[in-house]
């Protein structure tokens, strides 16, 4: 069944790029979590354990052809939109938001799976639905609405991350695809009043803080403007070589909050300085020019959308996973992929890679 | 589609893609400068600080807003409380400073030691509270030696006061520290562990008006722990001070009738709506819910039989028994049935098929019309009206006085009752409705059940031509200026279209049972002003040998509901003595010293002015009898 080309064609410099993040993002897990006190498996150890799932799943996404999405893509989506709503009525709460959906046996989190279904849905509309022309107010609408539907029932839940996320990944495809200027500045001019009917009428007063904490987090010293001072202590104080392994005063003493997870960068930056921090924008960047080539080098029109989705979904968490860190951005809840602690997005980064390897290998039989 | 045109889309597509990238690299870059800027430019400061990392977040909590009485006066306040901390990573000389503090507080050094361990799973900047509720000598102990006992912190909370002890225990409720589960909620998802957040009652309804926005200050110490400079500060914004609806003085006389028994009481102004007095007895003490509860206390609350962590007012439901016949009567008049002339003879039971139901005057009350039959509660008139009426219609005319439904005080945990259907049963039992069943709910027992605010809202009905207003606890939400942010205006609730005439009828009918010769409600009246109300007898136990008649918890619940002034009503009030045997024995003296105080704090009825005054009102209003 596994075709022999598959190995012929296999991208071991790719292979051979992300296990070196993976790799940084052990030993980098395993200083974060030092001063953790734990029962069982260490995170580091269980974070090796979850690469292996990924690689199995890399392989595995590679051995059957891509083109095979095309067809699927509209079930998976009414699949998943149908878990999106189990969730919002019969859904587990956990830490104020409803997340998780218990299947008798398991439980999942759909909203997750949602950034490459909602890519793989994008390419295949495009590709079949939608006139492959640069798009019209007319022509906008309908993706639009495909988006809506999923990034509302997201945010709802509410998981803000992922449903900016899921809108970003759409939004770098329909940019790819390519958008009228008027329509654009229609869109933009719409927006507007929306935002303004929403802001004055629609939401509560707390939703209103909340949103503005979220943009400021100096209005809320308390929480999120103090995580993101000590982020900024940590980064900054790293120098340009850094405190050394294990050495980062910030991480060690616990100053960062989830510092294993969403935080993971700071203590890398905070020990091993800017020249590390280089290192590791290096190889996001490698990644991310890699995935574009892919795209380009596509022969077929869904092919070259899906890569431009799954790259987008790679850089995006890497830009605003970075940009939190160090104070660029707002604190949401983004995992930077393959470095972050965390099972979630180590599958679905994977799956990405995959994804991205199948449509490189498969370029020469058109 | 023309195949130029995807050639077309194709070209442009690959020149999109090379923007985006351009785009990437471009967001990749700005990253890169502010690496460089922070790790460059801001280095020597970002490292300073955070080998001095002494950033310490002091939370200051906002106070709670106050709960005042209708007239002013203060119910519930806040006073400071201070607690001792310990910043982990601080602590020079542990064993020191927990000698110390065991010696100077006069507490376990294991207990200490044991919360000490239990902070230690967070970030060890992070104070841990080792003792709330410190004596002023003991805070200045601490502030005086805070060289020699490095690591500990005081701080200060302001923390609520009630000067009246269980008063309206049950309607202000409590406050306690937030739970686990309760942070998992999106309403607590600003709360922090250690938060004070109302647990019942007012406290818990209205938490988001009385919690307030609790500030902090973000300062830097030294090395010792020091106080430098302050980098942040957001200052706490206090709650909202709640007017109840209830007078202070009319919940203390209220509590005063009650006593020890356990019972629960109701008192709302007619044409408003406004509770004046809620009382749930006995009541308990909520300071005791704020900090830790003695355990012997605790078990004491658990174990009494009169239940007293039980809202009865407002959850317990009791079948509403004699007063209930007034809504049999109206719906007989409504229908048709019966006017004032119709006389049943009462022979003291009353046969359907073999089953003879038999009226609480074994000897009979011989012929009564409608206006007897309410006032000497006589049961077999109503068996034989409910008889022709069927459990439906009956059911029908509970409704309209808000009987069966929550009525929405505003308070959470409100029970609906029972007014049950033959529909009803079907569905709850799955068995049918029998005739028999219809007779009991006619007198107000059987499944049919109200809660004491659901009997003064029918009073309160009663006495205002079926316009029920809803009844309600708060009256004006104030902000810390004192101004008012919202005032909660009277709402009509119900307002049924009954005949005024039957409801005269009806009236009259409570109007004899205080004030006429044979009324069952004699201990209730008041010679300056004329009371109307109706006596109720709720079986706890159905069939009862002399050995069952004596335990206490098979005693018949006494109730008492009641308005006036008669011929303009202000007040409804609804009693009930949880085992209390006798509407007119154990209820209806409790309403007669509440309405009697009622009248007098609004001039209405003159105090004579003693020097015995504070004792007076123990035996008053005695007069009439059973």
């Amino acid at each position: 069944m596994i075709d022999r080309r598959l190995l012929t064609n296999f991208d071991w410099k790719i292979f051979l790029l992300i296990t070196v993040i993976v790799a940084l993002g052990v030993l980098n897990i395993h200083s974060a979590s030092a001063s953790y006190k734990l029962a069982g498996l260490s995170y580091s150890v269980k974070q090796i354990y979850w690469f292996m799932i990924g690689i199995m799943l890399v392989v595995l996404t590679c051995s059957v052809d891509y083109h095979i999405l095309e067809d699927l893509s509209f079930w998976f989506y009414g699949i998943l939109i149908v878990f999106l709503l189990l969730v919002l009525v019969v859904g587990k709460t956990t830490m104020g938001a409803t997340r998780w959906l218990h299947l008798g046996f398991f439980t999942i989190q759909p909203s997750e799976p949602m950034k490459i279904v909602i890519t793989v849905t994008f390419a295949s509309f495009f590709t079949r639905v939608a006139p492959q022309s640069l798009l019209g107010l007319k022509e906008i609408i309908r993706p639009l609405a495909i988006l809506m539907v999923p990034a509302l029932l997201i945010a709802k839940q509410p998981d803000l991350g992922t449903a900016i996320m899921v809108c970003l990944v759409a939004g770098s495809i329909i940019l790819a695809v390519g958008v009228r200027w008027s329509t654009m500045l229609t869109l933009i001019l719409t927006a507007i009043p929306i935002l303004f009917i929403a802001w004055n009428f629609l939401l509560r007063a707390y939703q209103k803080n909340r949103v503005l904490n979220f943009l400021s987090p100096e209005r809320d010293p308390l929480k999120s403007g103090y995580h993101l001072i000590q982020s900024k202590i940590a980064v900054g104080s790293g120098g340009i070589t850094g405190k050394g392994f294990m050495h980062g005063t910030q991480s060690q003493l616990r100053f960062l909050p989830e510092q294993h997870t969403d935080f993971a960068f700071s203590v890398f930056a905070e020990e091993w300085g800017f020249i590390g921090s280089i290192v590791v924008l290096a190889l996001y960047f490698a990644l991310i020019i890699w995935g574009m080539n892919v795209a380009a080098r596509c022969n077929d029109r869904f092919g070259t959308l899906l890569a431009v989705g799954v790259t987008a979904m790679l850089f995006w968490h890497i830009i605003i996973n970075i940009g939190m860190v160090i104070g660029l951005f707002p604190v949401v809840g983004v995992p930077l992929p393959l470095f972050s602690y965390g099972g979630t997005s180590m599958i679905t980064s994977m799956i990405g890679v995959g994804l991205l390897m199948n449509i490189n290998m498969r370029r020469f039989m058109f | 589609m023309s195949k130029q045109q995807y050639v077309r889309g194709g070209q442009d597509l690959g020149r999109r893609l090379y923007f985006l990238s351009v785009a990437a690299a471009v967001l990749f870059a700005v990253i890169l400068t502010r690496l460089w800027f922070l790790q460059f430019i801001e280095v020597d400061r970002l490292k300073e600080m955070s080998e001095n990392n002494r950033l310490r977040f002091i939370p200051v909590a906002a106070s709670r807003g106050a709960l005042i009485d209708r007239n002013g006066k203060v119910i519930v306040n806040n006073t400071p409380s201070f607690s001792l901390a310990v910043i982990p990573n601080e602590v020079t000389d542990k064993d020191y400073l927990i000698d110390n503090v065991a010696k100077v507080l006069k507490l376990d050094k294991e207990e200490l030691l044991a919360k000490w361990e239990k902070g230690k799973g967070r970030a060890k900047y992070i104070p841990i509270i080792l003792a709330s509720g410190l004596t002023r000598d003991q805070v200045e102990y601490f502030e005086e030696n805070n060289l020699r006992l490095n690591g500990l912190e005081i701080e200060v909370k302001p923390v609520r006061e009630y000067p009246n002890v269980s008063l309206a225990s049950h309607l202000l409720g409590y406050i306690g520290e937030v739970s686990e589960k309760e942070l998992t909620v999106p309403e607590f998802s600003n709360y922090n562990p250690g938060d004070y957040i109302g647990k019942s009652g007012i406290e818990r309804s209205f938490e988001s008006y009385l919690h307030g926005d609790d500030g902090g200050r973000q300062i830097e110490v030294d090395a010792r722990g020091r106080y430098l400079r302050t980098l942040n500060e957001t200052l706490p914004v206090p709650g909202q001070s709640l007017v109840l609806t209830i007078d202070i003085d009319l919940q203390k006389a209220t509590e005063k009738a009650l006593g020890d028994k356990a019972a629960a009481v109701v008192a709302m102004d007619v044409n408003s709506g406004e509770i004046l007095s809620f009382a749930s007895n006995p009541g308990f003490d909520p300071a005791l819910f704020t900090g830790r509860m003695p355990p012997e206390i605790w078990k004491q609350y658990l174990e009494d039989k009169r239940r007293p962590l039980e809202n009865k007012a407002l959850k317990g439901m009791y079948p509403p028994g004699s007063t209930f016949k007034m809504i049999t009567a109206l719906a007989g008049l409504s229908e048709g049935l019966i006017d004032e002339n119709t006389t049943v003879n009462c022979t003291g039971e009353h046969k359907l098929g073999n089953a003879t139901f038999r009226c609480w005057n074994k000897k009979g009350h011989g012929r009564v019309n409608l206006k007897s039959a309410l006032r000497e509660s006589c049961d077999v008139y109503f068996y034989q009206l409910g008889e022709r009426l069927g459990v439906d219609k009956i059911a029908e005319y509970a409704k309209k006085f808000g009987l069966g439904e929550p009525i929405g005080i505003g308070i959470d945990g409100e029970k609906s009752g029972v007014v049950p259907t033959a529909a009803w049963k079907e569905k709850k039992t799955g068995t049918k409705w029998f005739k028999g069943e219809t007779l009991s709910v006619s007198i107000g027992q059987g499944y049919l059940t109200a809660t004491p605010l659901q009997l003064a809202a029918m009073t309160a009905g009663l006495a205002n031509d079926g316009k029920i207003y809803r009844p309600h606890v708060v009256k004006k939400i104030l902000d810390r200026d004192g101004k008012t942010l919202r005032e909660y205006a009277p709402e009509l609730l119900k307002n049924s279209s009954l005949k005024p005439d039957h409801l005269r009828l009806v009236k009259e009918g409570m109007l004899a049972v205080v004030n006429e010769p044979r009324g069952t409600g004699a201990a209730a009246r008041l010679y300056e002003v004329k009371v109307a109300g109706k006596t109720g007898t709720s079986q706890v136990v159905k069939q009862k040998d002399a050995k069952m008649a004596l335990a206490y918890l098979h005693r018949d619940h006494a109730l008492f509901v009641a308005f006036a002034p008669y011929d303009k009503p202000e007040i409804a009030i609804a009693v009930v003595v949880e085992h209390g045997e006798h509407g007119g024995g154990a209820a209806a003296p409790v309403a007669g010293q509440i309405l009697r105080k009622y009248f007098e704090l609004k001039g209405v009825i003159k105090r004579p002015v003693t020097d015995s005054d504070i004792d007076e009102s123990d035996n008053e209003s005695d007069g009439g009898g059973d």
